[in-house]
């Protein structure tokens, strides 16, 4: 799949993987603390009401980013086995 | 250098949430409270553990995610260790998620070179089904590696033996560059990953799609919300109902008492006796029969939930109304704390980043009404509803109660939103919350913690203020200026100011009085309308009710009672860690000042608008 879409519009239960990170240099740091860099593969496993935050599953951990800061982060989509 | 003194320094470290507070308990056998959740342990603490004759001081740091962000925190743990201020360090990192903890794990180790590796919540690895192979690990480190299971106070002695063979290896010189530092952080997640893949097996899978299953029920928005305020309506249910009997049964108890004190204290002076007895014991008992039955029940719901792990989900719930407000999500978190201690959720502030959004919280955190104002809402309410006893009594009120809690939520809301338009103004800044896995509470543990811990804590603190305040309103009862008394003299002067209010002069009064503990205001405003006569005992509430009708009360007295005492300035323990918090005396009054104005245009309001309908 090459198209790339933002982590924001990950369905739930969708799984990407990490191309870039565009954040505000405190906020990369942290994602990039949490093990979010490029190259990581991230499943999103909920999503709060329209315009909240999702959960995503990154390395292991579920974290809860808003909607405006994972619209920073571009991941290309893959294909998730039943 | 000089050998290390007797008592070596050990630092305990880790991500937020993986059991540093646990194991610190486990070993100084100190009671800290833990609870599921990131950043329960906001400040550092210290404490002492003996292991084979030798004394280690241990030192509790916050939780962090990493050693060099921008956070003040984590730049003071990463001076910390760098300083060498400690002589030995524990990485303390999860089992379940142990690819992340080794992420700061080997930060760390370029630090502060004398670091333990401890991989906590074995057990709950293990019923995950995740083996992690130890000594693969301790050779990719190059450096001991430790499993615990630190609730079960498994692998301690394992630990301190590591920690000990640390210890009496020759302190290494501080200024020598130590071999293995990363590059950069990126290439450090890249090691940690290559780490975790070569000694983590992990068949978590089935378990891990049941916690999937759980979370998209409970954080979706169709089911989330609703499940949500049931669970908090059945909290407060169960309080109600639970703390009927025995309040009745302590009051009782405390009549008993006092008729047989009454009795014993027959030789002395009567203003003496009746100073201790109608003063400092009625005011006391009440205190105690009031309050302590409804706090030894929410305070075990409330840990147990937040060992469950639920207060994040709910935050994450309720993070698009913050959002909206200008504030940070993990305001929600702060705001349950609320729930059980105001000046605690003062302190529990610091787990958000962003100092305009941190003021925000602090300054709003006592909108939400404190354990020690549930006796009083309830019994206002109760009186209002005039319900029979019975389930659908105390169902009522928790509803009622329910609907007073929700109110105070939409009014912090909207006081944040304020707050962020006008003297905090500012961007939404960026922050990730953790929704840290299910854990089965250990049930034992949190009901005899948070009975101990909390529960009698805050008992203490307030009878310790209760009883002399019981001295103080007998006296003020007793001495005459003029023809009255002063207490009448007070509240006559603040009478005219209150009914604007639709209060009076005596509710005021209660509420200044009340200021040192929330939990006094009642008996103080009943010693006040009987002039001391005989305290009604508090099961009664037929008795209470017809006594306030005798004074005048009307629904409009009763419901704007109701609003100031869920709005108006925090007790004076909220108002030092104000102070203490925020450093700035202007701050402190900002944040009493705007629970006031808001309590006082609501009772305004509500008295205006029944002055026009005639009621």
């Amino acid at each position: 799949m090459p198209e790339t879409i933002s982590l924001s519009a990950l369905p739930v239960g969708g799984r990407g993987c990490v191309l870039t990170v565009n954040a505000a240099p405190a906020m990369a740091r942290r994602l990039e603390d949490l093990g979010l860099i490029p190259g990581t593969c991230v499943t999103c496993e909920a999503r709060g009401a329209r315009g909240g935050p999702g959960a995503y599953r990154i390395r292991g951990a579920l974290i809860a980013l808003r909607q405006s800061d994972a619209q920073g982060v571009t991941v290309t989509p893959q294909a998730v086995s039943p | 250098m000089s050998a290390p003194v007797s008592a070596p320094t050990l630092a305990l470290i880790g991500n937020p949430n993986v059991g540093k507070s646990t194991l610190f308990n486990a070993l100084t056998g100190l009671h800290q409270h833990t609870g599921n959740w990131a950043g329960k342990t906001v400040g550092s603490a210290q404490g002492v553990c003996t292991w084979r004759g030798r004394t280690y001081t241990l030192v509790d740091l916050p939780g962090t995610y990493s050693l060099d962000t921008r956070s003040p925190e984590e730049r003071l743990t990463l001076d910390y260790l760098a300083q060498g201020k400690a002589d030995v360090t524990v990485v303390v990192c999860d089992a379940t998620c142990l690819e992340r903890g080794l992420i700061l794990a080997l930060q760390v180790l370029d630090v502060a070179p004398r670091t333990v590796v401890c991989v906590n919540l074995m057990d709950e690895a293990q019923r995950l089904g995740i083996q992690v192979d130890l000594s693969a690990l301790s050779r990719q480190l190059q450096a001991p590696v430790v499993g615990l299971s630190a609730a079960r106070q498994e692998g301690l002695e394992e630990l301190l033996t590591a920690v000990e063979a640390l210890t009496d290896l020759p302190r290494p010189c501080q200024h020598c560059p130590h071999a293995r530092t990363c590059v950069s952080a990126a290439g450090r997640v890249h090691l940690a990953e290559q780490y975790a893949a070569q000694s983590v097996r992990d068949h978590a899978a089935q378990r891990l799609q049941r916690q999937q299953r759980w979370d998209r029920i409970l954080l979706s928005p169709w089911a989330g919300i609703p499940l949500l305020l049931l669970l908090l309506a059945g909290v407060l249910w169960i309080t109600i109902t639970g703390a009927n009997l025995p309040s009745a049964l302590l009051s009782q108890g405390f009549d008993w008492l006092g008729a047989h004190l009454e009795v014993w204290l027959g030789g002395w002076p009567s203003w003496l006796s009746s100073l201790l007895l109608d003063g400092v014991y009625r005011v006391t008992a009440w205190v105690v029969a009031v309050m302590l039955p409804p706090m030894a029940i929410f305070f075990p719901l409330f840990t147990l939930l937040e060992d469950f792990g639920y207060l994040p989900r709910a935050a994450f719930l309720l993070d698009r109304s913050f959002q909206k407000a200008g504030a940070c999500g993990k305001q929600a978190l702060t705001m349950a704390v609320s729930l059980g201690c105001n000046a605690c959720a003062v302190t529990g502030c610091r787990i958000i980043d962003s100092p305009r959004e941190r003021l925000i919280a602090t300054l709003t955190a006592s909108l939400m009404p404190c354990n020690g104002k549930f006796p009083t809402l309830i019994a206002l309410l109760s009186l209002g509803l005039m319900a029979g006893g019975g389930a659908a009594g105390s169902l009522a009120s928790a509803a009622l109660l329910l609907g007073a809690l929700l109110l105070a939520a939409l009014v912090t809301l909207l006081s944040s939103r304020l707050l962020a338009a006008t003297v905090l103004r500012g961007t939404p800044s960026s922050f990730t919350l953790e929704l840290p896995p299910f854990r089965l509470p250990q049930v034992r543990q949190v009901l005899v913690r948070s009975l101990l811990d909390r529960t009698l804590f805050v008992l203490g603190r307030a009878v310790c203020v209760a009883a002399p305040a019981g001295a103080v309103i007998w006296l003020l009862a007793h001495i005459t200026l003029g023809d009255a008394t002063l207490l009448a003299r007070l509240s006559a002067l603040l009478d005219p100011a209150a009914r604007l209010f639709g209060l009076d002069g005596v509710i005021l009064l209660a509420f200044i009085l009340g200021w040192p503990a929330n939990e006094i205001v009642i008996p103080i405003m009943l010693m006040a309308y009987l002039n001391l006569g005989t305290l009604v005992s508090y099961g009664d509430l037929h008795a209470l009710g017809a006594l306030l009708t005798q004074q005048g009360w009307t629904w409009v007295t009763a419901a704007c009672t109701l609003l100031f005492s869920l709005f108006h300035w925090p007790c004076s323990t909220t108002c030092i860690t104000l102070y203490k918090e925020t450093g700035s005396l202007r701050w402190t009054l900002l944040a009493a000042a705007l629970p006031t104005a808001i309590g006082l245009m609501l009772c305004a309001l509500v008295a205006a608008a029944a002055r026009v309908i005639g009621a």
